[in-house]
């Protein structure tokens, strides 16, 4: 059995990911800095840096705000939107990227064509990037959070009303630090998920490279990949190693979740 | 301070929680609020509180109406089943809670905090967190949380409920002798007739959304307005077509004037007490004795009984 599944992991998980390092590390040191350094793969991570922090900052205040109305209220649609916020997880990114476009594209966009004669892009540009990634990485925080408030409960919610608090002060002495290492939890989780997003946001993005262009982290790997320019594995590395960082800060802050209990 | 609640209603969709209740708890007393579960007694210290609103009807806390008053400004204690302690904050922190969103300065705090930790005998756990307390002394750091901020009234809800039956004992014995002390006007909801017979001065039995009878002890045990608050403070069996309790009915092996004949069905030994159940004629009343009694009367099974209610 454990041989079994030491071999099932070796060829999904380690025998590819070692072959990524291997490949860099033969290129050397030089060619590694080279290939992480250009111009285009600076303004590529400074845009995944953009996109992905903007959507988990989206979704941590909506996340908490949905998770609150979930956790706390009963009210006509609930159910429904219980399982609208857990859609992404179900539809492919790339449907998600073309549904995107149809809303908001400049041109055939529903939403998109009057705002687009109004001067404002949202595809083709940042705005529906963060967008896209934001519709994917939604159910992140959100799942962590609602079942810490569920088993919590409005005990203490009720106990800080009946000592003067009011709702902002509960909410930030109270509720928010009762949710506070499930939101962390969440944040990690959407951080990574949103740095490795590719199929929403290609769709989205139109892939411009250059500086001030369209084009994330993932998408510079597909592209030198695919044109069997150098540079792909070595970014490709980074990535991993930004993975490998989540994975150590996800199970220190499940290591501490459980101490907590 | 005084409450005082009139003709409060309260639906939850088809449910009627309270039908018209009208309530006074006099000022510095200790006041139990008795009823099964889902009476709506638990419903009516929240709207008491501000927890809940009521459909119609008004509160007054010292004379003052505070019906459109939200909980936040009412200044009542509270103090739930489950403690409902703030997890993230020590002792200290949690006790000081309220007075700390007064924004009371520092010094006074720590004091006023360092004298409530006293009260409770919760001095030396101050800067544990509440996992590492045990549920009487959650619920003892929940009342010194409550009692910081000097409440008009305080409201205990089920307090004791989440309690194994000695700790249960325990705490009921030293929030009395707290209430003494303290004085201040204390409402405890509670579904167990022994804890409010107990601690209470008064006691107010609900049931159905309504106020069945209010008392003392005595009065509401010893002349119980109707069957059900006679049935719901103690033990009860008929006796000639009347319900009685098992411990006003003398057992005789010869002949009284009112007395009822029967034979003994079986003795159930419970504790310190007997269970004597007996037929007699359509009816199977069961009298409580003391096994010495038992044992006086030489009473076994078969054994022809006469029963006479002690009035």
């Amino acid at each position: 059995m454990r041989a079994v599944a030491v071999g099932y992991v070796a060829a999904l998980v380690i025998v590819p990911v070692a072959m990524v390092v291997w490949r860099s590390a033969q290129a050397g040191v030089g060619a590694f800095w080279q290939a992480i350094s250009s111009e285009q793969a600076v303004a590529a991570f400074r845009l995944t840096a953009i996109v992905a922090g903007s959507a988990v900052a989206i979704n941590v205040v909506f996340g908490v705000g949905v998770a609150l109305l979930l956790a706390r209220y009963r009210f006509p649609g609930r159910r429904l939107l219980a399982v609208l916020v857990d859609a992404p997880i179900s539809v492919s990114p790339i449907v998600v990227g073309l549904a995107l476009v149809l809303a908001y594209g400049p041109r055939e966009g529903w939403l998109g064509a009057p705002l687009h004669r109004a001067g404002i892009e949202l595809i083709y540009a940042t705005p529906g990037m963060i967008a896209a990634t934001a519709f994917v990485t939604l159910p992140l925080v959100l799942r962590e959070i609602v079942p810490v408030l569920e088993a919590e409960g409005l005990d203490s919610d009720h106990a800080a009303r009946a000592l003067g608090a009011s709702a902002a002060q509960r909410f930030w002495r109270i509720t928010l630090p009762t949710v506070r290492s499930a939101l962390a939890y969440g944040i990690v989780l959407s951080l990574a998920r949103a740095i490795g997003e590719f199929g929403a946001v290609k769709v989205v993005s139109g892939n411009v490279s250059g500086v001030g262009q369209t084009q994330t982290a993932t998408l510079l790997v597909d592209e030198r990949i695919e044109q069997l320019e150098p540079g792909g594995y070595q970014m490709s590395l980074v990535l991993i190693a930004v993975a490998v960082l989540t994975i150590v800060i996800v199970s220190a802050l499940q290591s501490g979740r459980e101490d907590g209990r | 301070m005084s409450i005082e609640v009139k003709a409060v209603t309260k639906s939850f969709g088809d449910f009627v929680a309270l039908d018209g209740v009208d309530l006074t708890v006099a000022e510095g007393r200790l006041t139990a609020l008795l009823g099964p579960s889902g009476g709506g007694k638990s419903t009516l210290l929240r709207i008491i509180g501000g927890l809940d609103e009521a459909d119609e009807g008004v509160v007054f806390l010292g004379g003052d109406d505070v019906t459109a008053v939200p909980a936040r400004r009412r200044n009542v204690g509270f103090v739930f089943q489950h403690y409902a302690a703030f997890r993230h904050l020590t002792v200290r922190r949690n006790v000081a809670f309220g007075l700390e969103i007064r924004k009371l300065p520092k010094p006074e705090v720590r004091r006023r905090v360092d004298e409530l930790l006293d009260l409770v005998h919760l001095g030396p756990f101050a800067d544990r967190l509440p996992a590492q307390l045990s549920g009487g002394q959650r619920q003892r750091m929940a009342l010194a949380r409550a009692l910081a901020v000097r409440p008009r009234v305080l409201l205990l809800d089920e307090p004791f409920g989440a309690l194994d039956t000695a700790v249960r004992r325990e705490l009921r014995d030293w929030l009395r002798r707290l209430h003494d002390e303290v004085g201040v006007t204390t409402l405890l909801v509670t579904h167990d007739q022994e804890e409010a017979l107990e601690a209470a001065d008064e006691v107010v039995i609900i049931n159905n959304g309504r106020v069945e009878q209010a008392g003392s002890p005595q009065q509401v045990y010893d002349r119980p307005a109707n069957e059900f608050v006679m049935g719901f403070l103690g033990p009860v069996t008929t006796l000639g077509g009347r319900v009685v309790r098992p411990h006003d009915i003398e057992v005789h092996r010869d002949h009284r004037d009112g007395a009822v004949a029967g034979r003994v069905l079986r003795l159930d030994r419970l504790g310190f007490e007997f269970r004597v159940h007996v037929q007699a004629g359509g009816e199977q009343p069961w009298v409580q004795l003391a096994p010495r009694e038992v044992h006086a009367l030489e009473l076994r099974p078969g054994e022809e009984v006469y029963l006479l209610h002690r009035t």
